[in-house]
């Protein structure tokens, strides 16, 4: 298949005066899983939000599935439609159930009926192991459980692509392993994604690529064992030594 | 002749609750859809709009409500319309509820933490989906304490509108008070009923606010 999944070209990003992405160029494969790693502040986060355009782009190119998102018109819904996105601090809505909140999207945006919206539902909480939660509201549940509702919700618009942006940072540590298991499960499906994460071991895991950013550049990007074994950035060698 | 202050003066006074009551309803209605625009309209992604809703409830916070009810009240000869009382306190208290109510709504929806709009947009929801299902149902559970607290304002600011002619409670008093000169009674009662229909809402309030608190620590 040599259909791209996304495709950046020369993308910058300000905020104000400040310059937080720098001629970035990044193309992704269908089904190719990428990790992002660098210091806090380098852009991850918002090279992730460039792609559903939770941030805005001052200049470049970003085709999502074909679709290019600084055309204007209805792109962005479309592209969001396709996309899902994990955030660090979950983001569920807490004045609506479990179900609740899988169903709502594919309801209002797919304009998928109740009763198959939330059949789907209840098979994405079944495929992230928690079936049992699906009238439980948001805070009855422990951090883990949360997370991986936010990953079923997001799965249940079937999305082509997902973006996780440090989807364990926020979670007690005995909890990351039954997010991180989730995401494996994902990626070992075929989905296409991109996560924001400093759990090597999850990038060694499953990445095809691991990308490392430093100040709003894409400073190096390799297969997992040389990104990891040898390191050419001395930018990287220092990362990674700090987070080893 | 001075007239004694009988059943049918408290009646009468009573009677005019109903006024009262209607004015409130059309203000705190007609300034519930516009505070809500104001709202929204405060809290858009457009500069321009934002600045003119904040001007919309400068000029109103910054002026009292009596200037208000006069400006509107000649205003409305100066366009043409009959110099009518009730739709001039109407309209002037729709104004200023909705400044009220709209700076209020503007403080919940800003409560709302942006990761909410935030995970909605990446689900693809619309603006009014998003609005409608996700920030709004939010803010409104910040809002409702505060939101009643000013419905007890607007009942009491009502009473303004005496000063145009407008016979609701207040000017009900003051005529029954001209022709029995018992103003300690008869003002009294207009407390009194004033006190009746505030302080039920004030307790509402107050236990909406108790029951927001237990709710966020759910
Ligand atoms: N909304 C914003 N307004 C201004 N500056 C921002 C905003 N969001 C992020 N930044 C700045 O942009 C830089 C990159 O931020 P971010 O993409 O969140 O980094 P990372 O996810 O790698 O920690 C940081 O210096 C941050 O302070
Ligand atoms: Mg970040």
């Amino acid at each position: 298949m040599t259909e791209k999944a996304i495709i950046m070209r020369a993308v910058n990003k300000y905020y104000g005066a400040f310059h937080a992405l720098k001629d970035i160029d990044l193309t992704v494969d269908r089904g190719e899983r990428i990790v992002i790693c660098g210091p806090s502040g380098s852009g991850k986060s918002t090279l992730i939000r460039t792609i559903n355009q939770l941030e805005a782009i001052e200049s470049g190119t970003i085709i999502v599935d074909e679709i290019e998102l600084t055309a204007g018109g209805d792109n962005v819904t479309k592209v969001r439609q396709d996309v899902g996105m994990v955030f660090q601090s979950f983001n569920l809505f807490p004045h609506m159930t479990v179900l609740e909140n899988c169903v709502l999207a594919p309801m209002k945006s797919r304009k998928v009926s109740r009763t198959e919206a939330e059949a789907t539902a209840r098979q994405y909480l079944e495929r992230v192991k928690i079936p049992e939660q699906a009238d439980k509201y948001p805070a009855q549940l422990s951090g883990g459980q949360q997370q991986r509702v936010a990953i079923a919700r997001a799965l249940c618009m079937k999305p082509r692509i997902m973006l996780f942006d440090e989807p364990t940072s926020a979670l007690d540590p005995e909890m990351v392993k039954e997010v991180l298991d989730t995401m494996i499960d994902l990626a070992r499906e075929g989905m296409t994604m991109l996560c924001v994460t400093h759990e090597m071991e999850f990038a060694r895991a499953v990445a095809d690529r691991v990308i490392f950013m430093d100040k709003g550049v894409i400073v190096e990007e390799n297969a997992p064992d040389a990104f990891f074994n040898n390191p050419v950035n001395e930018r990287l060698q220092n990362f990674l030594g700090q987070i080893a | 002749m001075i007239r004694e202050f009988t059943s049918a003066e408290v009646l009468f006074i009573v009677m005019a609750v109903r006024w009262t009551l209607i004015l409130s309803a059309i203000a705190f209605l007609g300034g519930a859809l516009g505070g809500l625009l104001i709202a929204l309209t405060r809290t858009s992604a457009s500069k321009g709009l934002r600045r003119m809703a904040a001007g919309f409830i400068q000029v109103f916070q910054g002026t009292p409500l009596l200037m208000q009810l006069f400006l509107v009240y000649f205003g409305l000869a100066v366009v043409g319309l009959p110099i009518n009382p009730l739709l001039a306190a109407a309209v002037a208290l729709t104004l200023h509820a909705s400044a009220y109510l709209g700076e209020i709504w503007r403080g919940a929806i800003e409560a709302v933490p942006s990761g909410q709009s935030e995970a909605a947009s990446a689900l693809s929801l619309s603006y009014r989906d998003r609005m409608r299902h996700v920030v709004l149902p939010q803010a409104l559970r910040l809002a409702i304490a505060p939101t009643v607290g000013f419905l007890v304002q607007l009942i009491k600011g009502t009473s303004l509108a005496s000063i145009i002619g407008f016979t609701e409670l207040t000017r009900a008093g003051q005529i029954i008070n001209n022709a029995t000169f018992q103003p300690f009674l008869v003002f009294g009662t207009v407390a009194a009923l004033y006190f009746i229909l505030c302080w039920p809402l004030s307790l509402l309030a107050r236990h909406m606010e108790a029951r927001m608190r237990r709710a966020i620590t759910r």
